[in-house]
């Protein structure tokens, strides 16, 4: 019998390639007589594109072609499309203006392409693509998020720069219920730019077979599936059945690999017109530059309480940027995923919140780790501790007291989410007892004593994840279907092959999909192969994003090995000349009831593949099942990140003395991955609270485009994490998981601002709260 | 202008002409087809391309191949394969120190000769002496304490 190996940290299988360089990321592969691509990119962040000379370019050394933006447009090719519909609150649709491959009449961001040089090297390319001469009319730039709507129309179909006004919840209701509250806290915030930084830039190889017609698309992608759906059906590049798109090994997402860029489509039109295979490896200034963006919000909010504490009702108003274009899922993210999470871990009986997205002269903005949930997270999670502190109740029994209880579940909130499970209460004592929150008051006499300052701080965040029940999401807007795929194939000799729709970017899906099914086979974890990231080798799939693999991929992979035993029983009652009522499976045996009987999963699947004693009247040879699985719900992790910091007043350097975050993921598979997740995303939730800042200049150049000037965090930076669980299953999924991947980053960065004002004893240090912003806050508490 | 470079990789020696701007990585990755040393930036501060150069924790994407003349250059693939691991890759798959892999090969390079040159090891010599290398995927606490678990065996 083999030990069952759900719960167990299992170490990974994946990591014996990475650990001997011998990894394969699209960077790492070359094709036979590949040529090299590099994209002129506009220098200017706003600007009537002229002629385009490329004659200088096209005859230097090597030199392929030059493609530019206007052939784009006579080669009619489609624009980049956003995934999702909103409409604005007067019923009208979101303003989608085209967002060409390269453009060709007007660029709208710095670094936006212009013209492809393909070269016989690298080299060669870049050297040609500075003598690829454009002619720019420059015009004014918008680049802030709250003067947008304000500053001169960068379309013609976007007045104010609006993409859309949305809204959600009672306004009625809300108002009231502000208008008549004991106390209302407000508060204006800022939810600061990032740009995302996977370690490996992207890359593509883009390989056009004149023979067969087939184009294969390598690239580094969480969602290959997808990004061939929209190349075929919106940019129509090639046919979906004459386009493969593999995603080898990517080193990692965070979200800004979800998406369809001008540069990999840009390559797969020019493999197809001249013929030839060509690579492009992004430069790092190229990711800061053409990568989507995350966040960057600006946000006004209002809590009305009674005197008690009890809150009424939450009224926010944002605006959100989503920089030049609509990128693929850029919409939904300040409304559907975003919005709906405003009321928390907390029964605020009243929410209406507005959202209007704005155009800038910036790169566009999408998802990045959280996307939308931490945002709504950090301004529930201040505005939350601002009330505590104005009210003078400490900030623990404020939450508490606000908190749904497990008696609540299912729980409908007023922002059209309906949770359907957690215990927040035991996340929270979980985490204060983990934190010693209780000996606080001591530790920070001690600070005290050697003249630091030193701050506690919380945040009880929630998150929906497990996108999506299909006919919700539709309704809401999106142009796909949300559901995953999966198929078990068990080979002739009882090893199995698993297939997902989902991709693995880090996140150890070759690990745990193995441990889910071998689980249920009762065999070894070293059995099962688990496959992703190839249109070649799957079904269609969605990907990976919103934590969504285990509940979603997971469950779809937990259906087909379902199909596969039900199979396997059928088999064994033939063999074993029972009926298949009487057949058990269990510890990876097909026993035969009341009998001593039975067939091993091995022999049963040879038993398949080999049928010469078989019901081959009733059953078709072969054990192989898939299962497209449909979420009937968003599944929704919870929990408490506590934050601790000790302050130098003197210089306002910050050390974070301990961080414990105590999360709810529902049924875990892998501890050690899951701890790996959660301590990835707190560290991003650190950077974004305390180190990273994207900016633009008024003119619309970036002035962080390089790991020089836009601060990553680094070992150096970060402490040691406290991470614990709390465990409700997940009540609609079959794998009873919640996803892990976000939650990190979407508690953290309000513990973190609500520990480093607590310390220094002002309301509010904007994120990133870097050590001169703190000093100054010193400064002038002490004055 | 083309020039001419001898030097030894993991342990084999190899002369090749190359392009006199032929960076220390491009000549590996490219040239050598050792594709575990990554590039992550452009600017010398992500450490993805740390390799060995004279026993000694560089950024191969800083150093010309013209500098490596007569050197002895050890990479990822160098350091120990399957059958016979490294303990820093090792200590690196038990205690889960790497998600994604890309940053893996420099930071697990810059580890050896962080344990090589400092006498203590500790949490924050282990924090300071990896500031080089940057990972987004684990948040370095895995790693650290892969690093201090890797020393141990190390100095047995």
């Amino acid at each position: 019998m083999v030990e069952q190996s759900i719960g167990k940290s299992v170490l990974r299988k994946e990591d014996q390639r990475f650990i001997t360089g011998k990894g394969r990321y699209t960077g790492d592969i070359d094709l036979r007589g590949q040529t090299y691509g590099y994209f002129v990119r506009s220098p200017y962040a706003h600007a009537v594109v002229g002629e385009i000379d490329t004659s200088e370019a096209e005859s230097m050394s090597g030199v392929v072609a030059v493609l530019t933006g206007k052939q784009v447009a006579e080669d009619e090719l489609g624009g980049l499309p956003c995934g999702w519909m909103i409409h604005s609150k007067d019923g009208g649709e979101m303003k989608q203006p085209l967002h060409p491959v390269m453009a060709a009449t007007k660029v709208n961001y710095v670094g936006e392409p212009v013209a492809l040089v393909v070269a016989e090297s690298f080299d060669e390319a870049k050297n040609a693509a500075e003598h690829v001469s454009v002619d720019y009319e420059e015009l004014p730039a918008v680049v802030s998020t709250a003067a947008a709507q304000s500053a001169p129309d960068i379309y013609t179909e976007a007045p104010g720069n609006t993409c859309y006004q949305w809204e959600l919840g009672e306004k009625e209701a809300t108002d009231a219920a502000i208008e008549g509250a004991a106390h209302v806290t407000r508060y204006t915030l800022t939810n600061n730019r990032l740009i995302p930084n996977a370690l490996e830039p992207r890359a593509a190889i883009a390989d056009f077979n004149t023979g067969t017609e087939e184009l294969t698309l390598y690239t580094t992608s969480q969602n290959p599936h997808l990004a061939r759906l929209i190349l075929t059906a919106f940019v129509q590049i090639a046919p979906e059945h004459k386009l493969r798109i593999i995603a080898p090994d990517v080193g990692g997402g965070f979200g800004s690999k979800i998406f369809v860029y001008s540069e990999e489509t840009a390559l797969a039109w020019a493999s197809m017109k001249l013929g030839v295979a060509i690579k492009w490896t992004a430069e790092r200034s190229e990711s800061f530059l053409a990568d989507a963006h995350g966040r960057d919000h600006v946000s006004d909010a209002e809590l009305a309480m009674d005197e008690e504490g009890n809150f009424l009702a939450l009224r926010v108003k944002t605006t959100a940027n989503m920089g030049a274009y609509l990128s693929t899922f850029a919409s939904a993210v300040p409304t559907y995923l975003y919005g709906t999470l405003l009321a928390g871990q907390y029964k605020t009986p009243n929410i209406y919140v507005e959202v209007d997205s704005v155009f800038t002269n910036t790169a566009p903005v999408d998802a990045y780790r959280g996307a939308g949930r931490p945002e709504a997270t950090f301004l529930l999670e201040r505005i939350v501790d601002l009330a505590a502190k104005e009210l003078g109740i400490d900030p623990a029994e404020l939450r508490r007291k606000n908190m749904i209880q497990p008696a609540d579940f299912p729980y409908q909130t007023p922002v059209a989410l309906e949770y359907d499970i957690g215990d927040y209460e035991a996340s929270l004592n979980k985490a204060m007892e983990m934190a010693d929150y209780a000996g606080f008051a001591g530790r920070k006499a001690d600070s005290e004593a050697n003249g630091k300052l030193r701050g506690i701080g919380l945040s009880c965040y929630i998150e929906a994840c497990g996108l999506a029940p299909s006919a919700l999401a539709g309704a809401l807007g999106a142009g796909v279907g949300l559901w995953e795929s999966g198929e078990v194939r068990v080979n002739p000799t009882g090893s199995v092959t698993v297939m997902t729709g989902t991709h693995s970017h880090g996140q150890g899906h070759e690990t745990t999909f193995a441990q889910l099914v071998a689980s249920r086979f009762g065999i070894s974890v070293d059995d099962v192969e688990v496959v992703h990231g190839d249109t070649g080798k799957m079904d269609f799939g969605l990907g990976t994003y919103g934590s969504r693999s285990l509940s979603v991929g997971g469950s779809a992979l937990s259906v087909a090995a379902d199909k596969v035993v039900e199979k396997g029983r059928k088999i064994a009652a033939h063999l074993l000349e029972g009926d298949v009522d009487n057949i058990d499976f269990e510890d990876g045996e097909f026993r035969l009831k009341e009998s001593n009987r039975s067939k091993t999963f091995q022999e049963i699947a040879f038993a398949a593949y080999v049928p010469h004693d078989y019901p081959i009247e009733e059953l078709e040879p072969g054990l192989a099942e898939k299962a497209f699985y449909d979420p009937v719900n968003f599944t929704y992790p919870a929990g408490t990140h506590i934050c601790e910091v000790e302050i130098d007043p003197e210089t306002g350097v910050t050390e974070i003395t301990k961080f414990t975050a105590v999360d709810d993921f529902g049924t875990i598979i892998n501890p050690m991955i899951v701890d790996g997740q959660v301590h990835g995303g707190v560290a991003q939730g650190i950077g974004q609270a305390m180190l990273e800042q994207c900016v633009y200049d008024e003119s619309g150049q970036l002035q962080t485009g390089s790991f020089m000037d836009y601060c990553m965090p680094r070992a150096d930076d970060l402490p040691k994490f406290t991470v614990g669980m709390t465990t409700t299953v997940c009540t609609h999924n079959p794998v009873g998981a919640k996803g892990c991947g976000e939650a990190g980053a979407i508690g953290s960065p309000p513990a973190v601002i609500n520990a480093i004002t607590d310390a220094v004893g002002v309301r509010d240090i904007s994120m990133p709260a870097t050590p001169e912003k703190i000093w100054r806050a010193v400064q002038e508490v002490r004055s | 202008m083309s020039i001419s470079v001898q030097l030894n990789v993991n342990g084999k020696s190899v002369t090749l002409d190359c392009p006199s701007n032929t960076t220390l990585v491009d000549l590996l990755r490219e040239r050598l087809e050792l594709t575990g040393t990554h590039v992550g930036c452009d600017t010398t501060q992500c450490g993805a391309c740390t390799v060995h150069l004279n026993g000694r924790a560089v950024k191969s994407c800083t150093i010309l191949a013209a500098q490596c003349e007569g050197a002895e250059v050890t990479t990822i693939e160098g350091l120990g394969d399957t059958d016979n691991l490294h303990p820093m890759q090792e200590a690196f798959r038990e205690c889960h120190g790497l998600q994604c892999g890309f940053c893996t090969p420099g930071m697990i390079m810059s580890a050896v000769d962080l344990v090589h040159r400092e006498p203590a090891i500790n949490e924050q010599v282990i924090r300071e002496g990896l500031e080089g290398n940057i990972c987004r995927c684990t948040g370095y606490h895995n790693i650290v304490l892969a690093v201090e678990s890797a020393a141990k065996k190390m100095r047995n």
